[in-house]
């Protein structure tokens, strides 16, 4: 090492590394054991769960699972998947009852005693087994209206905006696009208002436009009227399964129902509106 | 549009001689929906073609989404010395000349307008205290010289891209997967395809085709790629009759993570290292500082003093070593594990908690500057990376080669068939920097999109071969077939996992020719293997179907791959061999090309670099 201190800092490295990697190896629990696994199998005209048997490892993920089960036994078993690294959000699907993404659901996290229910989510239609249709929320995106910016700030045609005035639209837009907040609405799962309703994925998608600093469309017409906004009574499901943790009914959905009372309830607002229909 | 065809299997299993497919006609069709697909379909639609993209995956879900570290451009909003004449030098370097010297151009000249574009459609990336697009230092750049956002870099720029050409009236089709291309004569004439979630078949009729495919990370069995790196543009294209290029030059990130095994191979972004991370051996030795090569030396730091500063922004000090190329990093990393150096699982440490020594708010700030990365490492493998070292070893990441594309238009060797991004050769050369692939994917999947609308209002017109569908439509359903007509068939996971691991053993990091010849018996042992694979279920949404049908794809790729390294007899970048050491003069300026024989054989030939232009050789020079 080319300095003293360095040589401790690196000690100090090793040790930890170390001390980590006993943890780790600890938690495997030496051998491998045997897990049960209920899956949903089946398509749009029904379907039941079967169970498959399936050896467990360490560090093992339920997608690494139903990978496992595909390759063994089933090999026709559907599931959508891509990167395994949470950071796609293609394998949406119910495990013991609650939405996750399987890649980023951990074996050692759930109660391998029993067996480990795994079934699409539930607000789309099946395809078949874990893959839904969700082409419905890609149908919704295309209805919102794009961005559309200010005139550039610099000669050069670029723009100037502070860290502090993007912090707050690059947390919507860390969104992957699991849809499974819309999994847990129950203005979608419950009560089906697909025609009337966004969901809370776009919610966040149109906050993220309509806060752009330098985005200049307006929205609140459309979240009012075919946006639906007034369904959501913030039961904050939504954000509680952001894989993502974006505080979706927080700082996304609540200010845009702010936004849409400030245009169109506003008493000072209202009384202009009706002096110039009267000219 | 549904026509009749003989040979299939009808609605209810049986074979019934009539396969059914729909007929869709564009101008432009693109395959692949990363980041150069998209931006590709954008500019194609600008251009007023009718546009079809086809992606196999949902839209948006696409690798892009999985690169980290940021978009490389001379914009100098940070270090006021960077220009596109630095870009160009730096990657020409970190290719070792085998670039195409016109891409490399192009790429350094155009990213900067790329990337801003990218801003007036929406992105939102990092900011500089001034307010303009912040840059972060990446392996091989002089200057910092990343735009990003946080490490997720890749996922802003595709959200973006897909966000904008939703209204440009592009004709997506989801879930679909091109086996096959057709030729009209000389000419592209389209491409057939399955839908995933129903089995129907897709005939395409088009007169430009862009595959932006990706690359061939699932031909190994240690990689960063998801399922759908099967290599499908490069198999495609030569099957059609184009040349591939530089397929012995494969990168193998140094990063990635090692523990636990079922999350081997997801990738650290090399960002860490960017933000003063550093490599550390079981001694405790910080290991890059040992071995630092020629060509770098005078831009590499003499101490950890000096490294520290540069990533702190200091002008005046020279970059770490642990920024040196990934192909150096990668094999000093392999040569501490092979040497008995390594950590417990068989990587080496890559720390960032010990920036905690030099700044008080160290934990909040990995957080902030490495979000994904510190989730990552809590989540899956319960480290906490601003407090513990993380094990890392390296994985299969990116492919430098690819399609022979012309460095203007992006056109392959056959007429009206274009490719860009990590599907197409010649950008990157031996080896790839990091944050060079996004701006590849702007840079040249803008141009393929522009030339192949050009390309197409221009062109003959073409006419679908039916004999070409029937074959295909035939070869597709064949593993249904053989489930019920041979006994002992396997499965088509077997015959993947077989071939990704004898490739990571035999053609992996280090190589030497007895192993790829054996490599090469193992790949014809292994299409026997494929050609009597059968598959179970029906057609909808059938994996083991999909499976089945890439593994020829991966098969193609992993025998170019092999084929090419074994004809570079000597090591460069990023294909090194064991029997052959060092760089070799007589391979410095030629690229090896791979192309399909009349007999359906690999024909593996040397093609010379063209010379460079006087102008671009004294920039070179200048920033020697």
């Amino acid at each position: 090492m080319s300095s003293s201190a360095g040589a401790n800092v690196s000690r100090d490295i090793v040790a930890s590394g170390q001390r980590a990697a006993e943890r780790s190896n600890q938690s495997a629990g030496g051998e491998s054991k045997s897990a049960t696994f209920r899956v949903w199998r089946g398509d749009a005209a029904g379907g039941a769960f079967q169970d498959y048997a399936t050896s467990v490892s360490e560090g093992m993920v339920v997608l690494d699972a139903i990978h496992q089960i595909q390759s063994e036994s089933d090999n026709d078993l559907a599931v959508r998947w891509n990167c395994k690294a949470g950071k796609c959000g293609s394998c949406s699907a119910e495990v013991n009852g609650m939405p996750k993404l399987m890649c980023m659901t951990r074996l050692s996290d759930l109660d391998l005693d029993k067996p480990v229910t795994v079934e699409p989510i539930r607000a789309f239609p099946p395809v078949r087994d874990l893959v839904t249709d969700v082409s419905w929320n890609f149908a919704v995106k295309k209805r919102i209206k794009p961005f559309k910016p200010r005139a550039p700030d610099a000669p050069d045609g670029t723009w100037r905006m502070g860290q502090a005035d993007v912090d707050r639209v690059q947390e919507f837009r860390k969104c992957i696009e699991c849809f499974l907040c819309q999994d847990v609405c129950h203005v979608l799962r419950d009560h089906q208002k697909f025609d009337t309703f966004i969901g809370p994925r776009f919610l966040v998608h149109v906050a993220a436009l309509e806060m752009h600093p330098l985005d200049v469309e307006s929205r609140t017409d459309e979240l009012r009227e075919a946006h639906g906004i007034g369904y959501c009574n913030i039961t904050k499901c939504c954000t509680k399964v952001c894989p993502e943790s974006i505080t979706i009914t927080d700082n996304a959905i609540i200010p845009l129902k702010e936004r849409v009372v400030d245009d169109h309830y506003d008493p000072l607002a209202a009384l202009v509106r009706l002096f110039r229909r009267k000219k | 549009m549904f026509e009749c065809f003989p040979w299939g299997y009808g609605p209810t299993g049986e074979f019934s001689r009539v396969a059914e497919y729909e007929t869709h006609s564009h101008d432009v069709l693109v395959v692949g929906a990363g980041g150069a697909g998209l931006r590709a379909a954008i500019e194609a639609a600008n251009a007023g073609a009718r546009v079809g993209l086809v992606c196999k995956s949902l839209l948006g879900k696409a690798h892009t989404v999985m690169a980290e570290g940021g978009v490389a451009a001379a914009l100098a909003n940070v270090d006021d010395r960077d220009n596109w004449r630095v870009h160009f030098a730096d990657t020409m370097r970190g290719g070792q000349y085998l670039n195409n010297w016109r891409m490399a151009e192009l790429h350094a000249k155009e990213a900067p307008d790329r990337v801003r574009e990218l801003e007036a459609w929406g992105a939102v990336f990092d900011r500089t205290p001034d307010g303009r697009i912040l840059q972060r230092n990446f392996g091989g750049h002089k200057y910092p010289r990343l735009a990003h956002v946080g490490d997720r870099t890749g996922l802003e720029m595709i959200r973006t891209l897909q966000d904008h050409a939703i209204h440009l009236g592009i004709d997506v089709h989801m879930e679909c997967t091109v086996v096959t291309l057709l030729i009209d004569g000389d000419r592209i004439a389209g491409a057939f395809a399955y839908d995933r979630e129903r089995g129907r078949f897709k005939v395409f009729d088009s007169r430009s085709v862009i595959l932006a495919t990706g690359g061939i990370g699932r031909a190994f069995s240690v990689t960063s790629n998801s399922w759908e790196y099967t290599g499908d543009g490069q198999s495609l294209a030569y099957r059609a009759g184009a040349a591939l290029q530089d397929m012995e030059f494969v990168q193998f990130h140094p990063t990635g993570m090692v523990w636990p095994p079922s999350v081997k191979g997801i990738l650290v972004t090399e960002g860490v290292r960017g933000e003063g991370g550093i490599l550390v051996n079981r001694e405790g030795r910080r290991f890059m500082f040992d071995d630092i090569p020629e060509n770098y030396k005078s831009q590499t730091a003499d101490d950890e003093e000096e490294g520290w500063r540069y990533v702190q922004g200091d002008k005046n000090a020279r970059r770490p070593p642990e920024l040196l190329t990934r192909d150096h990093v990668a094999r000093a990393i392999v040569r501490e594990v092979r040497e008995g150096r390594g950590s417990p699982h068989g990587g080496v440490f890559l720390d960032i908690s010990w920036i905690k020594s030099k700044m008080s708010n160290a934990p909040e700030h990995i957080r902030k500057k490495l979000p994904s990365m510190y989730h990552q490492f809590k989540q899956l493998a319960d480290i906490d990376i601003t407090a513990e070292p993380m094990e890392v070893g390296p994985t299969t990441h990116y492919v430098m080669g690819g399609v022979r594309v012309d460095g203007d238009t992006q056109m392959s060797t056959l007429q009206g068939l274009f490719a860009a991004g990590e599907s197409a050769a010649g950008l990157h050369g031996a080896n790839r920097l990091g944050g060079n692939s996004l701006s590849d994917l702007l840079v040249f999947g803008k141009r393929a999109g522009e030339h192949a609308a050009k390309y197409a209002a221009g062109a003959p017109a073409t006419r679908v071969p039916d004999d070409q569908v029937e074959t295909a439509a035939r070869a597709a359903l064949e593993p249904f077939e053989r489930a019920a007509n041979v006994k002992s068939a396997e499965g088509p996971y077997q015959v993947q996992h077989a071939l990704q691991e004898m490739m990571q053993e035999l053609v992996g990091i280090v190589r030497r020719e007895e192993e790829m010849r054996r490599a090469l018996d193992g790949i014809a042992t292994l299409k026997e293997r494929a050609r009597r694979v059968s598959v179970v279920g029906n057609r909808e949404y059938n994996p083991g179907w999909h499976t089945a049908l890439d593994l020829e794809n991966l098969l193609t790729v992993s025998e170019a791959i092999t084929r090419a390294a074994l004809e570079r007899k000597e090591s460069r970048g990023g294909h090194f061999r064991d029997d052959f050491p060092d760089k070799d003069s007589e391979f410095a300026g030629v690229n090896i090309t791979v192309t399909r024989g009349a007999d359906g054989g690999m024909i593996v030939s040397r093609i010379p670099v063209p010379p460079m232009r006087d102008d671009l050789k004294q920039i070179i020079e200048e920033n020697k």
